[in-house]
């Protein structure tokens, strides 16, 4: 489109000279003005912030370039508070897209009665946006040491989960419990499509040909969900790695994850180092990056059979 | 094929259990205020609380302008970016994925550094120009969802055909979007804008950052101060986003069909 | 010969709503059978009981004496292709035929061979290594077939394998799956709702309507003495005959109408061309006779111009060739 346009207007200028012509009418190009307000959104609310973050992270507080800032996050507890940030993450996320895979795999293809299956969907859809500071709430209150379910069982069978089970709601099995109730619908409702997707044919062809349900699932089943899988796994981890509210309402800064550490240096940045903060940052835009690039790599040897 | 069915039933039960208890044990707990007996004592203090109105309305008004300003910016670029620029769709799909990879608190923790007072375009500057800020914060936080709901609600209507036949017919480039693209969408973008508004109500870290009252923080200052308040406004938030959620599905049973669907 | 494929008083209900009401067939080995009829007439539901997927209500299925009916599909031994080729997406062409081999646990360089000697046979050599999405709807369906036959099925079940295909293909890998099973001489049970592509391919056709076996027989039988009304106008084209001179529920074919007589010819009636329809090698007209319109097909042919609209004309026929129907 544009290299013609620009073609155009020089003909129409060298013709000027020559013969003088009515000039073309200028066309506004509507099209072009009207994904203008989107590409600027994406440079000033997406792009600029992450580039002035990732200067920012090697630069000192002089404007020169130094690499002390990445150096500095090598302390144990800046990488300690990224290991259980990243444990925390892979677990909310692995366990998630299992449970999640289990249960949409039980609504759509256990023979499970319809009406479930529509309820769950949209019951999903409220719990995966049901995160931040009302689920840390609804947890304290389910799990905390004053709460219902913690109550019942201390009741129940004389076991105080706290005190003999080592259980603690702000600890990394808490956290982790926790994500997994806007970690599994999350994934409930990505992975259902591709659920959808597998062909009833394929079942009964893979039963002719003499195949179990297992070798079904292993040979055919499984391998064409897996990318989708894997890519639903990526998005879990990246969504879980972000976290801070609930992680800040439920623990204040009792859990040292990597969000509550920046969350800390943001908030008191004009006394300490903003470049650490930068530096911060970037390893945790890092961090996500390479999940993704992990899943597309992986889904590009795993989709070779896709269009 | 039985114990399928078995195994089937047993992890439904297993997972309703894991997400009804919560919210069960919570509701129960915001009822426990008073000794000795069940009353909505906490939901009354909630209600009593100014905070919990000013802070509430401050949110509802900032999802309204971030709805609105998230159609601007989505619908127009969907709308020409499916029908004359297809070479830009790999772009559109990489920014609208970068809010679910980039974390909301690396973002605006940029917007700081690079908006701040003594900055090129000083949006912390002044209350407005932050309140304006937050609100493009959310529109980016949202964008993923409203580019999706868009795209998808677009792609069903088939809109090339449907400009060409308003072009055939007459009409110019704003009666074609006005009056024939807007209304096959709309439940598509009243989807975008229910999910983004239950995105952004109860959203605490950018709020908490930019130092805005809105209902997140104020969430969180109630939790460190009060025992069975925090579980009545869990239950409220619940409420909400079932409320955000439900519009959404209500909606789609008038989502427009494509014609290859028979159903 | 012993049946090699029995069918014995088969029922299927879903509910209240019985879709295959008592159906009885026994077929030879090596036969290939075409379970003919409309949409929901129960030819699937037949064919789906007979590979495992519905359980018959009532009913027994025996293959080669061999009792099936309450067998698991993948126990059965039986290839099955289906309308959408539902080839394994994930698998390349290869894996695909060889993938029957391999549940049954034969060696990889025999996989490979008789992968090979498949890819011959449906002439698709050297494409092992394609996947599915690579490959035309008529490639993808040949390699349905291979990847069915590979494990040496006792049976080979076809669920309108063909209707997802253009006419062109259709045509002509109809004449090919009939080649292949001729070839290996494997009983074939073939679902179809087209009637052309039953009589081309078929040793013998079951005609199936509402649930009910109407007739079975060889093409030429089911064609010329159909037992029922129904066969006899969902087989071909028919014409009802004037009550007035015929008697009621009498009816002939086009192609048994002249214009000219014929020495079996012993009845004539006379009408007006309304309609004339060129199909190429077969002229169409349709004449009224005294207020029934009744169609008949004659051979094109390039020395004679084919008669006007408004024409009058003699037809003939012969008084054997009447079909009277029943009910």
């Amino acid at each position: 489109m544009r290299p013609v346009r620009r073609l155009h207007t020089i003909r129409s200028v060298t013709m000027t000279d020559i013969a003088a012509p009515p000039k073309p009418p200028r066309r506004i190009p509507w099209d072009s003005l009207a994904v203008l307000p989107f590409v600027i959104f994406a440079v000033m609310f997406l792009f600029l912030p992450t580039f002035s973050l990732i200067g920012g992270a090697f630069t000192d507080r002089a404007g020169n370039f130094t690499f002390e800032n990445i150096a500095g996050l090598f302390t144990d507890q800046i990488l300690a508070a990224y290991w259980i940030s990243i444990r925390i993450s892979g677990a909310s996320a692995i366990l998630g897209a299992l449970i999640g895979l289990a249960i949409t795999l039980a609504i759509i293809r256990g023979k499970l009665p319809q009406g479930l299956r529509s309820a769950v969907m949209t019951f999903s859809g409220v719990a995966s946006n049901f995160a931040g500071v009302p689920l840390a709430f609804a947890f304290i209150a389910t799990l905390g040491r004053l709460g219902l379910v913690t109550i019942i069982i201390r009741t129940l069978f004389d076991f105080d989960i706290y005190r003999q089970g080592g259980f603690n709601l702000f600890s990394f099995w808490g956290l982790t419990l926790t994500y997994l109730y806007f970690q599994i619908p999350l994934m409930v409702l990505t992975i259902a499509p591709a659920i959808d997707g597998l062909k009833k044919e394929w079942n009964e062809a893979a039963q002719t040909l003499g195949a179990n349900t297992w070798q079904f699932w292993r040979y055919i089943g499984f391998p064409i969900l897996w990318p989708s899988v894997l890519g639903t796994l990526s998005l879990l981890f990246a969504n879980a790695f972000g976290a801070i509210a609930t992680a800040w309402a439920l623990t204040g800064s009792n859990l040292n994850i990597v969000t509550v550490l920046l969350y800390n240096q943001i908030r008191g940045d004009a006394l300490q180092n903003p470049g650490l903060g930068a530096a911060l940052a970037l390893g945790m835009i890092v961090i996500t990056s390479l999940a993704n690039v992990i899943y597309l790599v992986v889904a590009a040897r795993a989709e070779r059979w896709m269009k | 094929m039985k114990s399928q069915k078995f195994w089937a039933w047993l992890i439904f039960v297993l997972g309703a259990a894991y997400f009804i208890i919560p919210l069960a044990a919570t509701f129960e707990f915001s009822l426990r205020m008073r000794r000795g007996e069940y009353s909505f004592d906490a939901y009354a203090s909630v209600f009593a609380d100014p905070y919990f109105a000013s802070s509430f309305a401050y949110s509802v008004i900032v999802g309204l302008f971030t709805i609105v300003v998230g159609i601007l910016v989505v619908v127009p670029a969907v709308y020409f970016v499916r029908l004359r620029m297809p070479w830009l769709r790999p772009f559109m799909e990489f920014v609208t994925l970068l809010p679910l990879v980039i974390p909301a608190l690396v973002l605006v923790y940029g917007y700081i550094r690079l908006y701040g007072s003594s900055s090129f375009i000083p949006f912390t500057g002044s209350v407005l120009g932050t309140d304006i800020l937050l609100t493009c914060a959310y529109v980016t936080l949202a964008l993923p969802y409203m580019y999706r709901a868009v795209d998808n609600g677009m792609r069903t209507i088939d809109i090339g055909t449907l400009t060409e036949a308003a072009q055939i017919a007459g009409a110019n480039q704003l009666q074609i979007i006005g009056q024939i693209i807007l209304p096959n969408i709309l439940v598509a973008i009243l989807s975008g804008a229910f999910l983004t508004f239950a995105i952004v109500i109860g959203e605490f870290t950018i709020a908490s950052l930019l130092n805005r009252p809105a209902f997140g923080p104020y969430l969180v200052g109630i939790g460190t101060n009060r025992a069975y308040e925090p579980a009545a406004l869990a239950i409220i938030s619940f409420i909400i986003t079932w409320g955000a959620m439900g519009m959404i599905n209500v909606l789609g049973r008038f989502a427009p069909r494509t014609s290859a669907r028979t159903d | 010969m012993a049946a090699f494929l029995e069918v014995q008083n088969l029922v299927k209900s879903f509910g209240t709503n019985t879709v295959v009401k008592g159906v009885n067939f026994a077929f030879e080995k090596g036969e290939f059978i075409s379970l003919l009829g409309p949409s929901g007439c129960g030819k699937t539901t037949i064919l789906r009981m007979i590979a495992g997927f519905e359980r018959p209500t009532s009913g027994a299925i025996r293959v080669d004496g061999d009792e099936i009916t309450h067998l698991k599909p993948n126990q059965r031994k039986l290839g099955m292709v289906f309308q959408a080729y539902a080839l394994f997406p994930n698998l390349t062409v290869g894996d695909n035929i060889a993938f029957g081999l391999k549940i049954a646990g034969m060696p990889a360089d025999q996989r490979r061979a008789r992968v090979e000697e498949m890819l011959r046979l449906i002439g698709l050599p050297g494409f092992e290594k394609r996947f599915p999405y690579e490959m035309s709807g008529g490639q993808q369906q040949r390699v349905a077939l291979a990847r069915a036959i590979a494990p040496k099925p006792r049976l080979l079940l076809l669920d309108e394998p063909l209707s997802a295909l253009d006419a062109k293909i259709r045509v002509s890998l109809r004449e090919e799956i009939r080649a292949i099973q001729q070839d290996l001489g494997i009983t074939t049970v073939f679902v179809t709702h087209d009637q052309e592509e039953a009589m081309s391919i078929s040793d013998r056709i079951v005609v199936m309507n509402a649930g009910n076996l109407d007739q079975m027989g060889s093409p030429h039988e089911i064609y010329n003495r159909p037992s029922t009304r129904f066969v006899a106008t969902f087989v071909g084209q028919l014409n009802t005959l004037p009550e007035a001179s015929f008697g009621p529920n009498r009816a002939i074919r086009p192609e048994l109408i002249s214009l000219a007589p014929r020495p079996e010819t012993d009845t004539t009636l006379t009408g007006t061309i309304s309609d004339v329809g060129f199909l190429g090698s077969v002229v169409r007209l349709r004449v009224d006779v005294s207020g029934t319109p009744i169609n008949i097909d004659t051979f094109n042919s390039h020395a004679t111009t084919p008669p006007q609209r408004g024409d009058t004309v003699t037809l003939h026929l012969a008084a054997k060739d009447v079909l009277t129907l029943g009910a």
